[in-house]
């Protein structure tokens, strides 16, 4: 029995826009354990980024519980959870959102910041990560010098650079090519084998939630039972 | 640890005309405001290199202004055998008689003309004013129609060159020198012999004032304080130095109209760096929401935000100090409202002035910057994420 890091139980996010209700998530209960890779797969508005983002505390749930490694998100304050966020999740966007005005290895060192490391230590963490997603050569590039390929491969190193337990991606291939999403799902299966990283991650195309080892769907805000996925699905 | 200064930094580098308009802005803001304390500074400056500390100015009972004041010269001998009075090269007492009196002269900038004081001293008053030499031509020729003037008054009047006559009184006067005052009064004026001036004024009799060297500090007391008690004389007694002190506030309404004008361009400047820290905090939505999801907390994103404002701010306060350095030692003058003339200067544009437009432009920068920099902190993760 492996441990269980993520657990949600009827975690719920309603949205109230012009008087009118709108339920994101109703009622999911998930476990993840340590070392798998999900893939959370659903329809346009089903709530995949919704699990997503509450998962690494990025929103307060309206309802339910959820514990990350055992701690209980609910009762943390804001500065707790940033701190919290900074050692504990690497999150990857569909859009990579580096910092335009920094180099790729300034982008990589910034959540460094927040440690207690000294600059040199800082430095050699960014540089060793950057040079496991095998931009060691591009470092001192700023993102508008760096392919899209390149911009998410510097967004991964900025996310495992403070070792983090989970690394949480939302469509991380939705704005690459073929060849750059195999690169970026390649290095997410290397970080889930060789690293041991838990990584759950949110996207549209069946090919590559191959990469994971468990896939799970949501539906209308449903999350559905293990191995269930809906019906009309593929022909989307 | 907090966001790196130099993201605050290059933000503002990347954004680069927005960032100089706005610098541009306060920096004209400040300009203004340190050309009004240059002004000042440089009236200040002049009037306290005026006067060694041991110099008295003696003017009749009551007159206030050397120009009021009326002196006989029967005064005048009572007063220079008088204890505690310092001797000259000479070995007579250092007190020197003058005539003041003034003179209307044109200038292209004042086809009108402005009021210039005419001092006749004798050669010893020179002395008294150390500090003071002709600088360029001679000194006047006791007995002749001449004239030397401050050379304040010879840099802005084209009739006070070496070589040309200015008419007033009986007739005209011949310019053979300039006198350099150093930042001094003398500057203002022009000197010409005594006995000329108060028979072509017809006040032969009915001289101004008397300037005189005290022995030294203690003498300087005494005189001040047993002089006007003595009911022959009837005189006052002043230092120097304090008479033309009074004359800084002569600055006040420049002063104040300058400091009005900066004040509401300050408002004025603020609001545009509102406006700027706004627009960037608008802009960057995205990356603010994820320097929150990398683990900053609120105050981190408060604080980047703040001194992108003052470092702009700062900028700004160094074009306003680049903008007004020109006028460092440029000489202008203002009138007196003791003297009734114009009083020559130079601006001065100090260093400390400086640093206090600079702290001037990084107020500005901290009141437009801390509503837009609270805003940015204030902002939901995902709300930010979604804005782009
Ligand atoms: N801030 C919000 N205000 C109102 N409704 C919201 C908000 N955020 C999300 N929703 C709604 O919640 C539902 C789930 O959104 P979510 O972003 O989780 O979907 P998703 O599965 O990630 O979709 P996509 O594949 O398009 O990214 C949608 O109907 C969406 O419109
Ligand atoms: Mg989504």
């Amino acid at each position: 029995m492996s441990d269980i890091v993520i657990q949600t139980r009827g975690l719920s996010k309603e949205y109230v826009r012009d008087e009118f209700k709108v339920v994101a998530l109703a009622d999911a209960s998930i476990a993840i354990a340590k070392g798998e890779f999900v893939a959370l797969m659903g329809p346009s508005g089903s709530g995949k980024s919704t699990l997503l983002h509450l998962i690494a505390a990025m929103d307060r749930p309206s309802s339910g519980e959820i514990a990350v490694l055992g701690q209980n998100l609910n009762t943390l304050s804001d500065s707790e959870i940033a701190r919290w966020r900074n050692a504990h999740i690497g999150f990857v966007f569909q859009s990579f959102n580096l910092l335009p005005v920094l180099t790729a290895l300034e982008n990589v060192e910034l959540p460094l910041k927040l440690t207690k490391l000294g600059k040199s230590e800082r430095m050699a963490h960014a540089r060793k990560a950057l040079e496991l997603v095998g931009l060691g050569d591009r470092m001192n590039h700023t993102p508008r010098q760096l392919s899209g390929g390149q911009e998410q491969r510097v967004a991964l190193a900025r996310a495992i650079v403070t070792d983090p337990d989970q690394i949480l991606a939302d469509e991380p291939t939705g704005n690459l090519d073929a060849a750059s999403a195999r690169d970026v799902l390649s290095l997410l299966g290397r970080l889930n084998r060789e690293f041991g990283k838990t990584i759950v991650m949110v996207t549209h195309d069946p090919h590559s939630a191959k990469a994971a080892s468990k896939i799970r769907y949501l539906d209308k805000g449903a999350l559905l039972p293990e191995g269930q996925n809906p019906e009309d699905w593929e022909i989307r | 640890m907090a966001i790196p200064i130099s993201y605050s930094f290059r933000n503002l580098l990347a954004r680069r005309t927005t960032s100089l308009m706005t610098a541009l802005g306060i920096g004209l803001t400040v300009a203004v405001l340190l050309a009004v304390s240059a002004l000042a500074q440089g009236l200040r400056t002049s009037l306290e290199a005026s006067g060694h500390p041991l110099n008295l100015l003696v003017t009749r009972k009551g007159s206030n202004a050397e120009l009021y004041s009326s002196f006989t010269n029967e005064a005048f001998q009572a007063l220079k055998f008088k204890p505690g009075i310092a001797k000259d090269s000479k070995g007579d007492p250092a007190a020197s008689l003058e005539l003041i009196t003034v003179i209307v002269m044109e200038s292209p900038e004042n086809p009108s003309g402005i009021n210039i004081s005419v001092r006749g001293i004798e050669p010893r008053g020179l002395e008294i004013r150390d500090g003071a030499r002709v600088s360029e031509g001679r000194m006047f020729t006791p007995g002749r129609r001449e004239v030397v003037v401050g050379k304040g008054v010879a840099g802005r009047y084209p009739l006070a060159r070496i070589g040309s006559r200015i008419p007033f009184g009986r007739g005209e006067w011949e310019v053979v020198g300039v006198l350099d005052g150093g930042r001094g009064m003398a500057n203002s004026e022009i000197f010409c012999d005594l006995r000329q001036l108060a028979s072509d004024q017809n006040r032969d009799n009915g001289l101004s004032s008397v300037l005189l060297r005290a022995a030294d500090e203690s003498s300087a007391q005494a005189l001040i304080n047993d002089l006007p008690n003595d009911r022959r004389l009837n005189i006052d007694v002043v230092r120097e130095k304090d008479y033309h002190a009074q004359q800084t506030q002569s600055a006040t309404p420049i002063r104040a109209v300058g400091t009005f004008v900066a004040l509401i361009m300050a408002i004025g400047s603020c609001f545009a760096a509102m406006n700027t820290m706004y627009a960037a905090v608008a802009r960057r939505s995205a990356e603010i929401g994820t320097l929150r999801v990398l683990g900053f907390p609120r105050r981190s994103i408060l604080l980047s935000f703040f001194l992108e404002s003052i470092f702009l701010s700062i900028l700004g306060g160094i074009i306003g100090c680049l903008l007004v350095l020109p006028l460092n030692n440029v000489n202008t003058a203002i009138g007196s409202f003791v003297t009734f003339s114009e009083i020559s200067f130079d601006f001065h544009v100090s260093p400390k002035i400086m640093l206090y437009g600079v702290l001037f432009a990084m107020f500005m920068g901290a009141v437009g910057g801390l509503l837009p920099a609270a805003s940015a902190a204030r902002k939901q993760i995902l709300t930010a994420l979604r804005q782009v």
